[in-house]
């Protein structure tokens, strides 16, 4: 990992599977729209509306993945003050509020039709929307102090004191007498829905997933030149030499 | 192609759905481009500056 | 006197000397939980329904309201440092000031809180458990809202943000003490909500001061 942690070689890594992970994100995806839309049957219970899940299921997977891969990283930059982990959460954060959103919607507009109601506050559906707004609250925190790494600190801590809420989404289905459906992929007998139906799923899970990625490494190379903008100016006031040229990757 | 568009009846919520999926993934796609490519421009005007003060 | 308890005894002089502190909370207990039958109507039949949740919700943005102060004060005057570097571990500290501001603002909320519920109509078979739900669930409130003080302290807009990062993780509380008082009122066992109440008391004994002492020391870098 400490191969990773110069950002200038990150930069230059990130430049490299670009473009790959990219074109990834662009076959996946447009491959489940094909499969999701056009070649998958309908449900015999829920008909057309099933198509919804090709799009609510990848969404809520990557609300969980990102929240994951966030408190990782935090744990990383308190611990091991690797200097790319808070640069990483900051970059995945506003990514995965975008994935809840989408799984809060879609699931309200296959709840509709098939529950007869928008919402309802169950143990699954609460908790993803308090996902949300822990991932509010991470974004809101990191931008709330004037001195930038401490708002990555406390976020970093928010991060980590949030998770809990993650496996109480991932098992409130089975703990709870709820509306939303029991796991059907995720569990420990193998997946119980047709093939014809998880080919599509996990197509649009992968291209989400490479989605996040191209994302995040857009976002993370925006943060690192804000810091070097930030250097180069306060360089500026203070009147010395400047050294954001001559020292790869800058101060970071 | 009709079937096709009205969903079997469902189509006031299939569509919205994948709608919003994607205006929000197309937006912050921009929204992280238009940021990268402004911050850039800044970093080489600022460079730029600093190579012209020399 | 021992060092925790020196803090425990500052906390509570400096809150009746400058005489906000627990009246405000108590406060806007009553004012935000009479707003209720104002805005609903008086039918008892409504306000029975939902004066568990009217008791509960209020008590939790009351508790709010009084940790907005909790770390601010110490952190502006340079006390926090101090504080730190004292032979008392900052999760004692931390602890101690929970513990004030338990005995400042959730021990009068806990003998308001059954006097609202009744003027809410709740019926009275509730009353005992909305108490054994208060409390233990109002020293979980100082403790969890503690965590986001920390986080906050020295913020800007500080309070809002600190409401946005403390009400989510007051959701499980509610949920479990309402629960409770609706099993009781509808004769059945408040038993399980109650454990899980002190469930997440029992966790955020240890936890709650370990994560805030963990943010003041980010914030004091």
């Amino acid at each position: 990992m400490h191969r990773f942690a110069n950002p200038a070689r990150f930069l230059r890594m990130s430049t490299a599977i670009f473009p790959w992970i990219a074109a990834l994100t662009a076959i996946c995806i447009g491959a489940g729209l094909y499969l999701a839309l056009f070649a998958s049957p309908p449900d015999y219970q829920q008909g057309e509306s099933v198509r919804i899940m090709y799009v609510h299921v990848p969404a809520a997977w990557m609300a969980l993945f990102v929240y994951t891969l966030i408190a990782v990283a935090s744990g990383i930059a308190l611990v091991w003050k690797h200097p790319l982990a808070h640069v990483a959460a900051k970059a995945a954060s506003p990514i995965g509020a975008c994935f809840t959103f989408i799984a809060l919607v879609s699931g309200s507009l296959w709840g509709k039709p098939m529950w007869g109601t928008w919402w309802v506050w169950d143990a699954r559906l609460t908790s993803v929307l308090i996902l949300f707004f822990l991932y509010l609250g991470h974004m809101a925190l990191m931008n709330a102090f004037e001195d930038s790494s401490r708002g990555e600190r406390a976020a970093a801590i928010l991060a980590l004191v949030g998770f809990v809420n993650v496996p109480i989404i991932k098992f409130s289905v089975d703990w709870w007498n709820t509306l939303h459906q029991p796991a059907s992929v995720m569990r420990l007998g193998g997946p119980t829905i047709d093939p014809a139906m998880l080919r599509p799923l996990l197509l649009m899970a992968v291209g989400f997933t490479a989605f996040f990625f191209t994302v995040l490494i857009l976002r993370m190379r925006a943060e690192l030149i804000a810091r070097k903008i930030r250097i180069a100016r306060m360089a500026r006031v203070h009147g010395e030499p400047e050294w954001t040229r001559a020292a790869p990757g800058g101060a970071a | 192609m009709a079937q096709f568009f009205s969903m079997g009846g469902y189509a006031a919520f299939v569509w919205p759905a994948y709608g919003a999926a994607a205006i929000v993934m197309l937006g912050i796609l921009v929204e992280t481009v238009r940021s990268l490519r402004a911050r850039e421009r800044e970093l080489s005007a600022l460079d730029q500056k600093s190579g012209a003060a020399r | 006197m021992s060092r925790f308890a020196l803090i425990v005894a500052h906390e509570l002089k400096l809150a009746f000397r400058q005489g906000g502190g627990a009246s405000l909370a108590l406060g806007f207990f009553v004012l935000a939980g009479a707003l209720f039958p104002l805005g609903i109507g008086p039918e008892p039949g409504i306000l029975s329904r939902i004066a568990a949740g009217v008791v509960f919700v209020t008590a939790l943005l009351a508790t709010m309201l009084s940790l907005e102060r909790l770390f601010q004060g110490d952190f502006e005057d340079g006390s926090l440092d101090l504080l730190a570097l004292s032979p008392l571990p900052l999760e004692a500290v931390v602890l101690a000031k929970c513990l004030a501001n338990w005995l400042l603002a959730g021990l009068p909320l806990l003998f308001a809180a059954p006097l609202l519920a009744l003027i809410l109509h709740l019926r009275s078979d509730g009353l005992i458990t909305l108490f054994a739900a208060m409390l233990l669930a109002t020293p979980t409130l100082s403790l969890v809202g503690a965590i986001g003080a920390a986080l906050t302290v020295g913020a800007r807009r500080g309070g809002v943000l600190l409401s946005l990062l403390v009400l989510p993780l007051f959701i499980p509380v509610l949920i479990f003490a309402v629960a409770a008082v609706d099993a009781a009122t509808q004769d059945l066992s408040a038993r399980s909500a109650l454990l899980a109440l002190g469930g997440f008391l029992a966790a955020a004994l240890p936890l709650a001061p370990w994560a805030a002492a963990g943010a003041l020391r980010q914030a004091l870098e």
